[in-house]
């Protein structure tokens, strides 16, 4: 399992952690902290996935979430949002706006692959991944 | 034969409550006629409950047994009665023997002390239900909370991330290594930072919460108001100059937020002595028998001001003499109560709204407009109001003005002008005090 994965998360070190090891499971990864500029990012690196934090600077997950769906050539991106224990709206508008997943922070790094993983097999098996 | 509603029964008891009150104060029945200007033969009727009384023969009764006519018609203090029939309808279902609410008056008048036992834990229970709430509010929608939970958990999220590498990649570039190790301490610092800040956010909430329960600036204020019957003869006589004074001799006023809304309520207070002075609104009131219908012009169009100040004449201690009692209460545009002045028959809700169904929120509803409405209140007594929204202070050209409401309430019977016509407004306490279970403004 490959392809090109865009983490959009402001913590570095989580950043660096996933895309440790995530670069470890095959995939080519490419980071970005900030919000405001995460639609550009995307433009730019036209990436198989996305790892999409909800709390960011500039803006929030959500509504990159909404611009994504609501652009034709990203509406199907596989987006898997990172969300706060406790934040239980967030997940619920998430999964409204169209989000494929989501991991409650703090999660493993384990669950992380799997559900990369699951969301990468499941875009291949639509014939568009 | 109709059932008999509470209303009714504890009107049928008025006859009761006379005959108790006169036994204890040794006076025969003939001597009590006599005074309040009836046969014996009819007193005895009323005694024994077979004619109903009020009006003008049960002023005179509770004049000569010294006694307020409420007390008389209603029995226990209708605070009271609110706070027990709460306490009664908070119970949880399975409990086995329900309370005998029908038997309030006589629990009240034989147990005084558990009584108002009950009615402090009522009390007590309602004003903790409201910290929970507010405070479950706050747990649910408080940015900053929501923002350093999130900083604490994505640390956390980062270390668990970082860790989870450092054991199980056993072969790990030196590099790397290294790296995540300068991180993981990076986080654990960060860590111990917010989770710090976020500990001290729920301490300064608790010592909110802790000094909430015990009395509110607005508890300590209004309690100040009450022991001074809402009636500041220096501020009267001397203006905003006399607050300082009032302040300094007050309980409780060493919390700087109790002593600013203080300052502000009584600046307030001073405002309307200074637009309506005592020397020409109290006269003018005892000539007009204080129905506010016939002093609206004291106020050269401010209905409101008119309403306030009649709420801070003095009262006297003879019954019939001096201003009636008079309660307030005043909301902001949101209905929410921002200041009362109680009445021992008709309560006003220490947390949350009003009854819906008061003139004060019809008044909200139309702005300018004075309202004039008879009331009667979950166990019978009847009220007459008088309310009235304005806006609370000038508002610039195009700007929306932040309105008010005040309502002036007194028992019907304690003013000689007839009430007003038309449908009297069943009303209550408060939805969560409030026994009609039927009402369709219930919430």
């Amino acid at each position: 399992m490959g392809g090109r994965i865009l983490l959009v998360e402001d913590e570095g070190n989580i950043l660096e952690a996933i895309g440790f090891i995530l670069s470890r499971a095959g995939w080519e990864v490419q980071g970005h902290g900030n919000g405001a500029t995460a639609l550009d990012a995307v433009a730019r690196t036209g990436p198989d996935l996305i790892v999409l934090d909800v709390m960011l600077p500039g803006r929030s997950g959500l509504e990159i979430l909404r611009d994504l769906r609501a652009r034709p050539e990203t509406a199907e991106l596989p987006v898997l949002m990172l969300t706060a224990k406790g934040q239980a709206r967030d997940r619920e508008t998430a999964l409204e706006l169209g989000a494929n997943a989501y991991l409650t922070k703090p999660f493993s790094n384990a669950d992380l692959l799997a559900t990369v993983t699951r969301l990468a097999e499941a875009r291949a098996a639509t014939g568009r991944g | 034969m109709p059932p008999v509603t509470p209303s009714a029964r504890r009107a049928q008891l008025t006859g009761n409550r006379i005959r108790e009150r006169r036994l204890v104060r040794g006076i025969k029945q003939a001597e009590l006629a006599e005074a309040v200007g009836i046969s014996a033969s009819y007193l005895n009727l009323i005694e024994h409950n077979r004619r109903r009384i009020g009006g003008k023969l049960l002023v005179a009764l509770a004049r000569a047994l010294d006694v307020e006519p409420a007390q008389l018609s209603e029995g226990a203090d209708a605070t009271l009665y609110d706070a027990l029939q709460s306490a009664a309808q908070a119970l949880p279902a399975p409990f086995g023997a329900r309370p005998e609410t029908d038997r309030i008056d006589e629990l009240a008048g034989r147990f005084p002390g558990w009584t108002a036992l009950i009615a402090a834990q009522q009390k007590r229970i309602a004003a903790l239900d409201a910290l929970v709430e507010g405070l479950r509010d706050r747990l649910g929608h408080d940015p900053v909370l929501a923002e350093s939970m999130h900083e604490v958990l994505s640390t956390v999220a980062a270390i668990r991330s970082t860790a989870d590498i450092l054991v199980r990649e056993p072969d790990l570039e030196a590099v790397w290594r290294s790296r995540f190790h300068r991180n993981l301490h990076e986080e654990a610092e960060r860590l111990s930072t917010r989770a710090t800040a976020l500990l001290r956010h729920f301490e300064a909430e608790e010592e909110d919460a802790g000094s909430r329960a015990a009395s509110t600036p607005i508890e300590t204020v209004e309690a100040m108001f009450e022991a001074a019957g809402h009636h500041f003869p220096a501020i009267e006589a001397e203006g905003w100059a006399a607050i300082p004074g009032v302040i300094a001799r007050a309980a409780g006023m060493e919390d700087p937020a109790t002593r600013d809304l203080a300052e502000r309520l009584l600046t307030a207070y001073a405002d309307d002595a200074a637009r309506l002075p005592l020397a020409l609104v109290r006269p003018a009131a005892e000539a007009a028998g204080y129905d506010p219908a016939a002093l609206l012009a004291l106020g050269a169009g401010d209905v409101a001001l008119v309403l306030r100040r009649l709420a801070t004449l003095p009262r006297q201690a003879a019954l019939g003499e001096g201003a009636p009692p008079f309660g307030l209460a005043v909301c902001d545009g949101s209905g929410a109560l921002i200041f009362r002045r109680r009445l021992t028959a008709f309560s006003i809700p220490r947390f949350g709204a009003g009854c819906p169904l008061w003139p004060l929120y019809r008044a909200l509803g139309r702005p300018g407009q004075p309202e004039a409405a008879l009331i009667e209140m979950p166990q019978g007594a009847r009220f007459r109001a008088w309310a009235v929204s304005q806006p609370a202070a000038p508002a610039g050209f195009g700007e929306a003005p932040v309105m008010q409401a005040v309502m002036l309430v007194t028992p019907a019977e304690a003013l000689r002008s007839p009430a007003p016509a038309g449908p009297v407004i069943a009303a209550g306490p408060g939805c969560h005090l409030c026994p009609r279970t039927e009402c369709p403004a219930r919430r």
